[in-house]
């Protein structure tokens, strides 16, 4: 037991004092998974929308495959964006491996068929006549886009969570293309498995503690939005 | 100007592999009130929609002001409105859903305030501006939806079946609402309906569509008084559709055998001797106690029968007689009352050969 007192009070102490390390790899963690979401987004909305309207051969497959992807193993993303951006892999004269950039890359990769998968399920669960009724009010076909996004907002921000959650929890497709360089690309997820390989466990409860309550922050924000849409 | 708004020519809209609906030619007029009467399953929303140019069809041409509209869908769709029979109001306030169609077209806020507020007074829901569309009521939200389309000052109003999920009472509110604001705007309009009530109370004319087809086009009285074949006098509400056989015709006066019971109508299109339908509408029966005597009336029909059936629909009375042919009466309550009508009584049904309308079989 005295291992786990000891190792919250260090946590506490950790975090009290400022100590700048911990800060610098959260403030890293919230930068790369942001950035991994932001982009995910852009990308999961559009493909998410082409998904839930338009018929076309193969969309049972496609969904089949975003659905596969909401699943995908952080370990194989890493795995297979480390081949690409690898310094003999084909996109290895970027100079992208261990750097910022890779996980960025990786974090997108994992959370873009999360954002996807969401807004593909929260267009579809629109009335099926609400695009006719909007183009038939004189809408452009952005203007449409627009006020149906609009209209799943709710469902939309579930997507985001959910993608930002994917991104800030994973560790191995991290630690494989940013190779957990102190300053440089260490996480909070990479970090504290390297502390606890280290048997430093007060370190690592303060991460997780700050892990913890960062996911926990971002999703009150959310759901007080949430709710407060629900409301009006 | 020209006469015509909106023209469909050689139209075929398919589904996959199935033709869904197949117009040759229609012409909506300016000014008009085009209900579109059909079982469901006709192809009566997407005729609609190919007006309100959200579909493209197959084949053929959709005209406005005769002009194809090839390119101009954009442009052109902001001189119409659409009013589904869902409200498909949006998640805001009603204000903001009655806007929302100003708004799209860049209307500024001053035309939009106005517009809105007109509208939204003439549909009773002025009170409601600030709540959210989500909270409405079936009838609240129809009247919201009807509001967001007539304060775009369409040039073509296009409204499908807009009162079919509302009940009875909310129905005929809206409908007595609706038709003044026609009347008062005298917007080109198109109405598609399976009730035939609705036809009746807005129509200009009356395009009846089955199977994808238009199958007859005219006035209101043309189409329900005289439908161009039985299955159009099924749809449109002709009750009395019976086999018959042409015994004589003397002055455009026919004498129709149907099962041993003779039936005078007035024939002016038939030649020669052969198999008819003889349709009555149910509003042309009159129905009296039997044995009260002579009948010096107009009426070219009398005839005694049983009374088999007595159904309530909305404010009238539906009396089924068994007079050697089944024949269906439409009365007041009033009338019913007086007479003291019960199942098992015995009356005498009479209607004038002008009434009954001659279908000659085998066309």
């Amino acid at each position: 037991m005295d291992l786990i007192w000891d190792g919250i009070r260090e946590a506490f102490r950790i975090m009290a004092s400022g100590d700048y390390s911990v800060w610098e790899i959260a403030l890293r963690s919230v930068f790369v998974s942001g950035t991994a979401t932001a982009v995910a987004l852009l990308l999961g909305i559009g493909v998410g929308s082409l998904l839930a309207f338009n018929e076309f051969p193969g969309r049972n497959l496609a969904f089949s495959l975003v659905n596969t992807g909401m699943g995908l193993p952080p370990v194989v993303v890493g795995l297979i964006v480390a081949i690409m951006l690898w310094r003999s892999g084909p996109l290895g004269d970027l100079r992208l491996i261990y750097t910022p950039a890779a996980m960025v890359i990786a974090q997108t990769v994992i959370a873009a068929p999360i954002v996807m998968g969401f807004t593909a399920a929260a267009l579809r669960s629109l009335h099926p006549r609400l695009r006719a009724q909007i183009y038939g009010l004189g809408a452009s076909r952005l203007q449409m886009l627009w006020l149906v996004l609009w209209e799943a907002k709710l469902p939309l921000l579930a997507a985001v969570m959910a993608g930002f959650g994917g991104a800030i929890s994973e560790i191995g497709a991290s630690q494989m293309v940013g190779g957990n360089l102190a300053g440089e690309t260490r996480v909070m997820t990479t970090s504290i498995m390297l502390e606890v390989s280290r048997g430093e466990f007060g370190t690592a409860i303060a991460l997780s503690f700050v892990l913890l309550a960062l996911i926990f922050i971002v999703n009150l924000i959310l759901t007080t939005v949430q709710q407060q849409e629900r409301r009006s | 100007m020209s006469q015509l708004k909106l023209s469909l020519r050689d139209i075929r809209v398919r589904r996959g592999r199935a033709e869904m609906v197949k117009v040759p030619h229609l012409d909506v007029l300016r000014g008009e009130v085009l209900v579109v009467i059909g079982p469901n399953g006709a192809g009566k929303t997407i005729l609609l929609e190919t007006l309100a140019l959200l579909q493209r069809p197959a084949e053929g041409r959709v005209l406005f002001e005769g002009q194809p509209v090839d390119g101009r869908e954009l442009a052109l769709r902001r001189r119409m409105a659409v009013v589904f029979q869902d409200p498909l109001l949006l998640r805001r306030s009603v204000a903001d859903n009655v806007a929302m169609g100003l708004r799209l077209r860049g209307a500024p806020r001053s035309v939009r305030r106005e517009k809105v507020a007109h509208w939204m007074r003439r549909f009773g829901i002025a009170h409601l501006a600030r709540r959210s569309a989500m909270t409405l009521s079936g009838g609240e939200a129809q009247r919201t939806n009807l509001a967001r389309a007539f304060a775009l000052d369409p040039e073509v109003l296009l409204l499908d079946e807009p009162f079919s999920a509302l009940d009875q009472p909310t129905r005929e509110e809206l409908l007595d609402d609706l038709s003044d604001a026609l009347r008062d705007t005298g917007v080109t309009t198109v109405f598609v309906t399976h009730d035939r009530a609705e036809a009746l109370r807005l129509g200009d004319r009356v395009a009846v569509m089955m199977g994808g087809c238009i199958r007859q086009v005219g006035t209101a009285a043309e189409v329900f008084a005289a439908p161009v074949d039985e299955e159009v006098a099924a749809f449109v509400g002709v009750e009395t559709i019976v086999h018959g056989r042409l015994q004589s015709l003397a002055d455009g006066l026919a004498t129709i055998d149907v099962g041993g019971v003779a039936i005078q109508a007035m024939a002016p299109g038939l030649d020669s001797g052969g198999e008819v339908l003889v349709c009555l509408r149910p509003e042309d029966v009159v129905l009296e106690p039997a044995g009260l005597g002579s009948h010096t009336t107009s009426a070219r029909n009398h005839l005694r029968g049983i009374v088999r059936r007595i159904t309530t629909v909305g404010g009238q009375v539906r009396v089924v007689l068994d007079c050697g042919l089944t024949l269906v009466a439409l009365i007041t309550k009033q009338s019913l009352e007086e007479m003291g009508l019960g199942v098992g009584d015995e009356v005498v049904a009479s209607f004038k050969a002008t009434a009954v309308h001659i279908i000659p079989r085998g066309t």
